[in-house]
């Protein structure tokens, strides 16, 4: 996420921080660079232009050139100013309606359908009850999609064959009325902004459902016409946020930076991958740390609490403790961690976790050991798991040959088993493992490159 | 393949487009030009802003610039008209550069039937309405046309092909949802065979490029296509939103190193946006544009134009105010 523009920012605050004292030149030298991070990122070359000279503006002040900390000085300021501009605070979906309505926009392939989706999957998970409403009647197969969507998420679909996009919206609004849902979502179909033809379209929808919010669904691959187009839709639409998709792989999201300073909608959800449940809330200070190479902690304490089963962690710690850790305890342990998501987005919360210290495809690389090793744990008997000092030789073999890996690499995984092992046995026996601060630093995943 | 004559050029529409919004956006470019003058600092940075705000990226910005400078020192050009009609030249240069291989014909012919062209691309860029509007092209020169459903990932993907299939008279060769798209392909390139059909068109699941394990996955198509034709896809056709920024410089970096892109698709180029990062995709990668779609309708995919594009991307009124100031 974000992945190219805070690699670039992160390397010329590196270099602004490398100084001890700074000058004027260096705080140009320095911008500079970051308009170029943020034009390569797609943030809209104007809003790039403004943002650096407000930046410099800050920066250039007796303050900051002549405290003690200048760069740390100019970092805060740029962190701050990446706040601004994504919106300072998190902005939540007004849900006032009976039932509440929201309309969902955007232009065509930005995700609108598979949104839709998410969000009510997202709605449901916290407690509401979401109905899907299929207004695209133009793009060939749009209704069976929404309606293969909702099959997989168990929430009802509302379609209607040969009636227009406002009266399918108006019948599935009054549908959610009678059948006691409390949210309706309206899929509707993608427009360009300087359709006439279907923006009036999709104004006859809004004025004919009054929703209580009206979201535009924007790729976050878009460059510098995402500003265009978010302007011409809010202008037509009154939007009341903005959902950013296709936020993982390595999308800039520049048009991120831009469209909410320029149109002044807030961004309300992120989807940050293809499976349904890959939307999250959208909070600018976290985002801007995260750019930064700050990381962000709470996202991740948030979505271990989500997905780490706290009974079966508690129990792994024990055993750890009481030295009766086995491979068995250990395969569980890789699939709670697998559970939270992959490495690469998880890695991107955890301060300093920057490419400097994790090379691009390191991530994807321990994840395919954590699967080999999972294949070759997978691949032992139950008594073998619970004992590998029994696997011998043949053992090994057959191992191997069942997990499709090689026996030097079952030796590696036995020995550094073992190693761990030790370790906890040592730190068991000290009885204050919190005292092993040092040592706890071998405690990491072992496998790991 | 003859596409020339039907609809209108895709400059008028993307004029029409323009028109209707009145891009603030240029508009300071083309009202400096008008007024005429001096060149000036202040003229060399509103023709980066315009390209800037067409995608076209800094660093291709910035080469353009400076050969232009270049240019300038070199030969007598005073007027700021004839200045961007410099540029536009460099641009169309750019484009057809010798790394871009020239674009006529526009698509390759495999020298045996069927001709495969693979479509690949992320999400939401347009891969499945480009081959409807393809294969109805083709059906309408006359040629037999089979469409291969591969993206077996998508909620209802095949049967948005099917739809576009049986509007134009192809036939489809589709599996279960969830299915290997590899054998999708294979199956296309048999029942091909057997009903001596001429071109099979690929449709392939979007996939951002970064996904690892779905490039194999798109590999293995390659693969299997190489394995079945005894050589490459005739064509294999990157599909690019006009909106897209500078990601679209990953995008055929890392599809370009998977299965070998040999063209871009430019589509929904009737928006405002331009898709100038073509431009730089050109002159790193050499990898030219061969389509461009301008539209929802089924006749709205055209061959690329160079002389078009410089014209879009540098407004048109400029050519047409050279050698006077008549605003």
């Amino acid at each position: 996420m974000f992945t190219s523009l805070s690699d670039k920012l992160q390397g010329v605050l590196r270099r602004l921080r490398s100084k001890g004292r700074l000058t004027e030149g260096d705080v140009d030298q320095a911008l500079r660079e970051v308009r170029l991070a943020l034009l390569e990122a797609d943030v809209h070359f104007r809003v790039a232009k403004e943002f650096v000279a407000r930046i410099r503006e800050q920066a250039v002040g007796e303050e900051v050139l002549g405290s003690l900390t200048p760069a740390q000085q100019v970092i805060k300021i740029v962190h701050g100013e990446l706040v601004r501009l994504l919106g300072s605070e998190r902005a939540s979906l007004r849900l006032t309606g009976h039932p509440s309505v929201l309309l969902m926009v955007g232009l065509q392939g930005s995700g609108k359908t598979t949104t839709t989706g998410k969000l009510a999957g997202l709605l449901r998970r916290e407690g509401h009850r979401p109905l899907l409403v299929a207004a695209d009647v133009y793009r060939p197969a749009a209704i069976d999609q929404l309606r293969i969507v909702g099959e997989r998420l168990g929430i009802p679909v509302f379609a209607r064959e040969g009636e227009t996009p406002v009266a399918i919206a108006a019948a599935g609004v009054e549908e959610a009325r009678q059948r006691g849902f409390d949210v309706v979502l309206i899929d509707t179909a993608g427009r360009l902004h300087v359709d006439e033809e279907m923006m009036a379209e999709a104004r006859a929808i809004r004025e004919r459902v009054k929703p209580d919010e009206v979201l535009l669904v924007l790729d976050a691959m878009t460059g510098q016409d995402a500003v265009n187009a978010a302007e011409q839709f809010h202008r037509a639409l009154q939007l009341s946020g903005i959902i950013l998709t296709k936020l993982d792989g390595d999308a800039r999201g520049g048009a991120a930076l831009s469209v909410r300073q320029v149109t002044g909608v807030p961004i309300k959800f992120v989807g940050v991958g293809e499976k349904l449940d890959q939307l999250e809330p959208f909070f600018p200070d976290r985002m801007a740390s995260r750019i930064l190479g700050m990381g962000d902690i709470l996202t991740l304490i948030e979505k271990a609490q989500k997905e780490v089963d706290q009974e079966e962690a508690r129990r792994l710690a024990q055993r750890m403790l009481r030295q009766q850790f086995t491979l068995e305890d250990f395969l569980a342990q890789i699939q709670q961690v697998r559970k939270m998501g992959p490495f690469e987005q998880l890695l991107g919360m955890i301060p300093g976790m920057n490419r400097v210290v994790m090379p691009e495809g390191a991530a994807a690389e321990s994840e395919k050991q954590m699967k080999r090793v999972e294949a070759m744990i997978r691949s032992m008997t139950p008594e073998e798991r619970r004992r590998p000092e029994i696997i011998d030789a043949s053992r090994r073999r057959r191992i191997a040959r069942g997990s499709g890996t090689t026996i030097q690499e079952v030796n590696r995984l036995l020995k550094e088993f073992e190693q761990v092992r030790q370790l906890m046995r040592q730190l068991g026996g000290a009885g204050r493992p919190g005292k092993g601060g040092s040592r706890a630093g071998g405690l990491r995943p072992p496998f790991l490159p | 393949m003859v596409w020339r004559g039907h609809a209108q050029s895709w400059l008028v529409r993307l004029k029409e487009g323009l028109g209707r919004t009145r891009e603030a956006l240029t508009q300071p470019l083309t009202e400096l030009i008008r007024r005429g003058g001096r060149i000036d600092q202040e003229f060399y940075e509103e023709m980066e802003a315009a390209l800037l705000a067409a995608d076209v990226g800094l660093p291709t910005t910035e080469r353009l610039i400076a050969r232009l400078q270049e240019e300038v020192r070199r030969r007598p050009v005073t007027d700021r008209a004839g200045l961007a009609g410099l540029l536009r030249q460099l641009i169309e240069e750019q484009l057809d550069s010798p790394g871009a291989e020239r674009l006529t014909p526009v698509l390759r012919q495999g020298p045996e039937a069927p001709t495969v062209y693979l479509f690949v691309g992320v999400n939401g860029a347009g891969k499945t309405s480009t081959i409807g509007k393809l294969a109805g092209a083709l059906r309408r020169e006359g040629a037999s046309v089979l469409v291969a459903a591969a993206d077996t990932f998508r909620a209802a993907a095949a049967e948005q092909l099917a739809v576009w299939a049986e509007r134009s008279g192809a036939d489809i060769v589709r599996h279960q949802e969830g299915s290997d798209p590899a054998a999708v392909a294979y199956d296309a390139i048999q029942a091909a065979r057997a009903r001596k059909i001429e071109y099979v068109l690929i449709d392939t699941a979007g996939r951002l490029q970064t996904r690892t394990n779905l490039m194999e996955e798109l590999k293995k198509i390659g693969r299997v296509v190489q394995r079945e034709l005894g050589r490459p896809a005739d064509e294999v056709l990157l599909v690019l939103d006009a909106t897209i920024g500078q990601n679209g410089i990953s995008q055929a970096r890392l599809f370009g190193q998977a299965v070998g892109v040999t063209g871009i698709v430019l589509t929904k180029l009737d928006g405002t946006a331009k898709g100038g990062v073509v431009l730089a995709i050109a002159g790193e990668l050499g990898i030219p544009v061969k389509l461009v779609g301008t539209g929802e309708g089924e006749d709205d995919l055209q061959p690329f134009d160079p002389q078009d594009f410089a014209r879009a991307l540098l407004p048109d009124e400029v050519g047409e105010s050279r050698g006077g100031v008549n605003g």
